[in-house]
């Protein structure tokens, strides 16, 4: 493990921050995406069109 | 043109208007702030500007919603637009009405307000001068604004999000100027500049305005 | 095929689809590699100890945050003249992506304040452009919501980007001219034999590289959901209509 020293509530909590927001940014786009394929497929099918 | 300033006008003017309204919440926030900081007189002076510059800008957001809403519900919206002076002109119109009916009645209230919060004397001068100037770009910006969401059912809320931003550089500018007005320092660079934001957006926003009218309404 | 009323939006789904998996996962690579790099392979600073380590996110989610908005002002300039509707759905979808990045920088740059400054927040010129520019956003992306119909809310969001663009600029002056402030000048210079030592410039290089590829991987997926979106739109009016 890397010697953080004092600081090491800082940096910990800055890197924890950004990719907690990075991760939930990626999971809300990729939840958002299939969802629409979800649907979209669904409503094709429904009226009979192929993509 | 000027018909269509007097008739804005007269429609504020009277009873329901934005006349009153703005005004009112200017003497409100002027009241308030000394209870809320504390009667003592220092304090109260160094803050008068940037208080009675903020008190001014929000009365003026407090209208914006008006600029556009009746228009839009009773139909005479679509007449302005397909009406034989350019669209363009006649947002400039509207802005003007706005500030007749709010910025020059805050412009003018100012200098009174600022002896309740002990305004050093050199100050009213400047305070009056840079709400003069820049009172018209927050008419003009909040046109734009109200623009924007002229079709829309609630759009107050949203309307102040989109000005608040815009708002900045006016306020920044205008409160500077005042302050060092008040403080005896040359306040004539930020007043330059609040000049410079007030003729930029009277050149430029109408236009903006008049093409989200026109999305607005296709 | 009908529905596809344009020939760009499904040319854009299948050159996207192609260059989609190679562009995430360079995105993935470069982004460990270059934060991995930053958080355990670099010393501490002498002054500044081990919170200079935040510069891998802080600095790149900076950069992103403002290229975002440019890439948004482009994009809305493409749409109001040629009148693309990939390219009015591809600001749209650049817009949450633009927000977190602001909030990655105020939140890492608070965080380093503290210990720094002695502070979480001061008026200092820069974050209180970046404040302004999330402010921005939100209205950006508010009043895309709010409007119904697809083309209106693009005519407006893009006027609202090119008023906005030239506010924002008038911003950071005003902010300069209102506080001289306190934030380190530039990172990254070109000036030779100054600023950052290469061991903090090279991770720095590869964490920036990693946030420009997350933010394209990032809209080309959300603008291939707000493609599918307007397909699933088209579809149901004329499901309606059938």
């Amino acid at each position: 493990m890397v010697e953080l020293g004092k600081y090491a509530g800082t940096v910990l909590g800055a890197y924890g921050v950004a990719l907690g927001l990075i991760l939930g940014l990626v999971w809300l786009t990729l939840w958002q995406g299939k969802r629409m394929r979800r649907r979209l497929e669904a409503t094709e099918r429904e009226l009979g069109i192929d993509g | 043109m000027i018909a269509l300033l007097l008739r804005d006008l007269r429609l504020a003017t009277r009873a329901g208007g934005g006349f009153g309204l703005s005004l009112a919440f200017f003497l409100i926030v002027t009241v308030l702030v000394p209870f809320g900081v504390g009667p003592e007189g220092g304090t109260l002076a160094r803050i008068a500007p940037g208080i009675l510059w903020v008190g001014a800008l929000l009365a003026s957001l407090l209208s914006l919603d008006r600029i556009f809403a009746l228009d839009h519900e009773d139909g005479s919206l679509d007449i302005l637009v397909t009406a034989p002076i350019p669209l363009e002109g006649a947002v400039l119109v509207k802005a003007a009405a706005h500030w007749l009916v709010t910025g020059l009645p805050l412009t003018l209230a100012a200098p009174v307000l600022a002896v309740l919060l002990h305004l050093p004397g050199p100050g009213f001068f400047w305070m009056t001068v840079s709400l003069a100037l820049g009172t018209p770009a927050l008419s003009v910006i909040g046109t734009f604004g109200a623009a924007l969401t002229v079709g829309l059912k609630r759009g107050g809320l949203l309307l102040s999000l989109l000005v608040l931003p815009l708002y900045i550089p006016t306020l920044i500018f205008g409160a500077d100027c005042a302050r060092r007005g008040a403080e005896g320092l040359t306040a004539g660079t930020p007043l330059l500049m609040l000049a410079g934001i007030t003729l930029g957006a009277l050149a430029i926003l109408p236009f903006a305005a008049a093409a989200a009218i026109r999305a607005n309404l296709r | 095929m009908s529905i596809w009323e344009y020939a760009n939006p499904k040319k854009f789904m299948q050159t996207s689809a192609w260059v989609l998996p190679w562009v995430t996962g360079l995105a993935f690579v470069t982004l460990v590699l270059g934060l991995t790099w930053g958080f355990f392979f670099t010393g501490d600073d002498y002054r500044q100890g081990s919170t200079v380590k935040i510069i891998f996110i802080h600095v790149p989610a900076a950069l992103m945050a403002i290229n975002a908005w440019l890439m948004m002002l482009v994009c809305s300039l493409i749409w109001l003249i040629r009148r693309h509707h990939v390219s009015a759905l591809a600001a749209k979808a650049a817009a949450p992506v633009g927000v977190t990045m602001t909030l990655i920088a105020l939140f890492t740059g608070a965080i380093w304040g503290q210990p720094m400054w002695g502070t979480w927040w001061a008026w200092d010129p820069r974050l209180t452009s970046f404040l302004i520019l999330f402010l921005f956003y939100l209205g950006y992306i508010a009043l895309w919501e709010a409007i119904e119909d697809p083309d209106t809310a693009a005519d407006l969001t893009s006027v609202l980007c090119l008023v906005g663009s030239v506010f924002a600029l008038l911003s950071r002056y005003a902010v300069n001219f209102w506080n001289q402030g306190l934030h380190q000048g530039a990172s990254l210079s070109l000036a030779p034999g100054e600023r950052m030592a290469m061991t903090f410039k090279l991770p720095l290089y590869v964490a920036m590289t990693g946030f420009v590829l997350l933010f394209v991987a990032l809209v080309l997926i959300r603008t291939r959901t707000e493609i599918r979106a307007r397909r699933l739109r088209a579809l149901e009016a004329r499901g309606r209509m059938g």
